[in-house]
């Protein structure tokens, strides 16, 4: 199983697995499941938290499993699911496992319950995550009164320790997640009074959105956001303010619950040293998720914060190959092109693009839209020329991750300058 | 934790009639209480919250003075220099985290680069020497991501940042260990004299003294009114600060100040001990003497401040903004002084340097109280100062500490990500002397749920620590590759 050796005098343990896996999530399970067959050594994933599945383990609703396992399933299913396939394929899942730092290239230091561990690994395979951003983060002024969580923080709260919160709920943001969060209200015997987004119009899935609001009527106010919290020790209300018309208004709550905003858990990214992409703030990567360190990848939400758990649960399975080549020597092609967002996109992954390297995750390119556009016309530019053009039949949408076709990369000259991916109107 | 379990660890018997009662459980009442219980008197440190250090001492700038800047011949500037030599030896023996960062006052105009040799002078004026002006090549040498248009500076290589919480909390941890009662959840309402005897009518019970040290900071002046003096009126001023994420620690290893104007202090930058990065204060008096809320004004300025300090500050994550409030007076002094006749003695006006100058202020008052006819007789039998658990970066903490963890596992137990708290540190906080009433209190003794994610992964577990008091450690996989099932999993 392990590769455990005894502690040296510092009293750290010294591990040597072939890859280490960084969070059991779905993008780290999915790789370790397609890893742990293939390479000769062991495949280590550790996670922070006391169980492992990462994310859907507290969101406890239908939903998950759709494109990786072709099935409809909950969320914690999905995770029991994810972590029963890793382990079967011969992977160690190492809980409870905290990495703390870097002791080089490929080497971590990482704190346990059973001691310190340095894992010396063959290679590294960064799958940590994204975070909603929380209240300081979003700069709300007000009390600092109890009642105001993220959604992470709220089910973790119902769905895990089965505690309590109030009963009359604002939440802020009206995409996917902020649906899962009034799910977990619901379950939690507590009302939404108000949702509210900046947007025009509420963003999630059509479906859920539709659905959404016959089972639960919620109001949802567009172009409003919270503009400050009241009430201390306690939350009593938040002042909302239209965006349009200045227009501001009390609203009584004993909860707020801060959805969406997503930002990657980069920490251990950014300690390394490797580069991020200013417009997702998670590493930089190519089609093969490579980071710009050696033998150090990154996966799932890290890199597209955020998109649903199938899509990452894909990309690990993904890189899973791109790893086994580094393992047996395989060599990154030469030269790359850049591709760069512009407006009203804010971010595009895989940034890097290079000629011999696989197609990007089910041929697409992902982005991530500050606008609502119902059929956006996606331009490629080179070089001060315009590479490709495509209507494409489906919105892009703020709140959830837009998605264009990799084969409009087809006719980009791998030996030229940076690509801007932009929206002709 | 209900308040009669509260009453039972921290809350001794108040029953008995004390030589003194010390009035506000901040750092400068802290100090008092410990320096006066190594005399052989029965002392008691009162406060109206539920935890020590609540008020004033918990939102600071956490910045150890040397008193450079202090107006020269004056109680404060004599303090604040005797402190800072004070509070540093102290801190060396109860492991409270110091980093000597040093600062560095930036001039952005020609009238605050003119004002330089007269702060040099001012510095020498208040005994301190060692500070220098340098030109702006060496200004962006020494800070290296200030924004553009710094003309010159002078450098404080003293001046360095502290753990104010910590701080606070040995001062009373001492004091307890010495014997002194603490008397939580007190608010003072009324006062009344009874043959040599004060009582003291607070909201939690009657609590009779000999002597009585005011030192409620926010609410010095009121209760000093009801000892019949009308001196002084405290303006609650409104202090906001940001604070940026570890990530951003790089960017400021200094402490970078303003020149002070005929337009106020001014906004700095400053590294934390726990490796973040602050931007503030603003400065706005109030009369509310409760509303430590930000304000949407607050920030904006700071923004907007912060945008021409250092703008790759403004890039990175906020994990958290709070308000300070600060006891300003209208005097431009310190107020201490003693009322024989009353036996009582006031430590009124204490600023935000009352962090550094908090020792001195004690040994100043017990000295006054003495000549007022306070018996001081020296005690033999003084314990230790206690060993202070480190919340300081730049010493090691237990997640990295391999012994530590192989004789206790909990230690090895990461329960906040961000911080890295471990469940060890959290039930050690909830058995220690003066163990943590809720959520705000465990966060200043241990830093959980301060960082980046704000509770987004660990604030559920924290949060059912708190209700355990950190005693239920859930069931954990001993064995390698084991989990423990969620409980979703049982279902």
């Amino acid at each position: 199983m392990s590769t455990d050796t005894t502690p040296d005098n510092a009293g750290v343990t010294t591990l040597t697995p072939a890859v280490v896996i960084v969070g059991a999530g779905p993008s780290g399970l999915s790789a370790a499941r397609e890893l742990a067959p293939r390479v000769r050594g062991e495949v280590l994933v550790l996670d922070r938290e006391s169980a492992a599945g990462g994310i859907p383990r507290h969101s406890d609703h239908p939903g998950y499993g759709i494109r990786d396992m072709r099935r409809f399933m909950s969320g914690p299913a999905y995770a029991r699911r994810l972590v029963e396939q890793a382990r079967a394929a011969g992977a160690t899942i190492r809980t409870n496992a905290t990495v703390t730092g870097w002791a080089g290239e490929r080497t971590l230091e990482v704190t346990t319950p059973q001691g310190r561990l340095r894992v010396e690994a063959g290679a590294v395979v960064l799958a940590t995550g994204a975070r909603e951003r929380p209240r300081p983060g979003r700069l709300i002024p007000g009390d600092r009164g109890r009642g105001v969580y993220t959604t992470g923080h709220l089910q973790n709260i119902v769905h895990l320790q089965h505690g309590k919160v109030g009963r009359r709920a604002v939440i802020a943001g009206a995409e996917l997640v902020s649906w899962s969060a009034a799910l977990t209200l619901r379950e939690a015997g507590c009302a939404t009074v108000l949702m509210t987004t900046e947007y025009p119009r509420p963003d999630s899935y059509a479906l859920f959105n539709i659905g959404g609001r016959a089972f639960f009527r919620p109001r949802i106010a567009t172009r409003t956001r919270v503009s400050r919290i009241i009430g201390k020790p306690d939350l009593r209300a938040v002042e909302i303010e239209n965006l349009d018309t200045g227009a501001r208004r009390i609203v009584e709550c004993d909860t707020l619950v801060l959805t969406g905003d997503w930002i990657p858990d980069h920490e251990l990214a950014r300690a390394a040293g490797i580069t991020l992409d200013p417009g997702t703030k998670g590493p930089l990567v190519d089609s093969a998720f490579r980071t710009d360190r050696p033998g150090v990848f990154a996966v799932g939400n890290l890199l597209h914060p955020v998109d649903t758990a199938d899509i990452a649960a894909i990309d690990g399975a993904r890189a899973a190959r791109s790893v086994l080549a580094w393992l047996n020597g395989g060599s990154t092609p030469d030269g790359q092109v850049r591709l760069v967002a512009e407006a009203p996109f804010r971010w595009v992954t895989p940034e890097v693009i290079r000629r011999g390297d696989p197609a990007p995750a089910r041929r697409r390119l992902l982005l991530w839209s500050d606008r609502f556009i119902p059929f956006p016309r996606v331009v490629l530019r080179q070089d001060g020329k315009v590479v490709a053009r495509k209507r494409l039949w489906w919105p892009a949408s703020p709140g959830r991750v837009f998605r264009v076709p990799s084969i409009m990369l087809a006719s980009v000259n791998p030996r030229g300058g940076p690509v801007s991916i932009g929206v002709e109107d | 934790m209900s308040t009669t379990d509260r009453n039972r660890t921290a809350n001794g018997d108040a029953s008995a009639t004390f030589d003194v009662v010390v009035i506000g459980a901040g750092i400068v009442g802290s100090a008092i209480a410990r320096k006066l219980a190594g005399h052989e008197l029965s002392v008691a440190l009162l406060d109206a919250r539920d935890d020590v250090g609540d008020g004033t001492s918990k939102a600071n700038t956490a910045i150890l003075h040397t008193g450079f800047d202090a107006k020269p011949g004056t109680l404060e500037s004599r303090l604040v220099r005797e402190g800072y030599h004070l509070l540093s030896d102290y801190a060396e023996r109860t492991g409270i985290p110091i980093e000597r960062t040093g600062a560095l006052l930036v001039a952005w105009t020609d009238e605050e680069l003119e004002a330089l040799p007269g702060l040099k002078e001012k510095a020498e004026r208040n005994g301190y020497d060692r500070t220098e002006i340098i030109g702006p090549a060496e200004v962006y040498r020494q800070v290296p991501h200030l924004g553009e248009g710094a003309l010159g500076g002078l450098t404080v290589p003293d001046e360095s940042v502290i753990c104010t919480w910590t701080t606070n909390l040995a001062l009373a941890t001492d004091a307890v260990r010495r014997g002194v009662t603490l008397l939580l959840n007190r608010r003072v309402e009324a006062v009344e004299e009874r043959g040599g005897t004060t009582v003291l009518r607070t909201t939690g019970g009657d609590v009779t003294t000999r002597w009585v040290v005011n030192a409620a900071g926010l609410g010095s002046d009121v209760i000093d009114r009801m000892f019949g003096h009308d001196r002084f009126t405290v303006t609650p001023r409104r202090g906001e600060l940001l604070v940026y994420d570890k990530l951003a620690r790089p960017l400021a290893d200094k402490i970078i100040l303003p020149v002070p104007t005929s337009r106020g202090k001014g906004v700095l930058i400053s590294p934390t001990v726990y490796g973040n990065v602050l931007l503030g204060p603003t400065a706005e008096d109030l009369t509310d003497r409760t509303d430590t809320g930000t304000s949407e004004k607050g920030i904006a300025f700071l923004l907007e401040k912060g945008r021409k300090l250092m703008p790759e500050l403004l890039e990175e994550e906020v994990t958290a903004t709070y308000a300070g409030l600060r006891a300003a007076s209208d005097h431009s002094d310190y107020v201490i002084d003693a009322d024989a006749r009353r036996r009582y003695v006031l430590a009124g006006g204490i600023r935000s340097t009352g962090l550094t100058a908090g020792i001195a202020i004690a040994e100043y008052v017990a000295g006054l109280a003495g000549e007022a006819g306070l018996e001081l007789v020296p005690r033999e039998d003084l314990p230790e100062p206690p060993r202070m658990p480190n919340l300081g970066e730049a010493f090691p903490r237990p997640y990295q500490d391999a012994a530590r963890i192989a004789a206790d596992p909990a230690y090895g137990r990461v329960v906040c990500f961000c911080e890295r708290v471990t469940a060890g540190e959290i039930r050690d906080a909830f058995r220690s002397p003066i163990p943590p009433a809720g959520l705000e209190g465990l966060r200043r003794r241990t830093r959980a749920m301060n960082g980046r994610c704000q509770g987004f992964f660990c604030g559920a577990e924290v949060g059912r620590l708190l209700e355990s008091r950190g005693a239920c450690v859930p069931h954990e996989n001993r064995e390698h590759g084991g989990e423990r099932r969620s409980p979703e999993a049982r279902r």
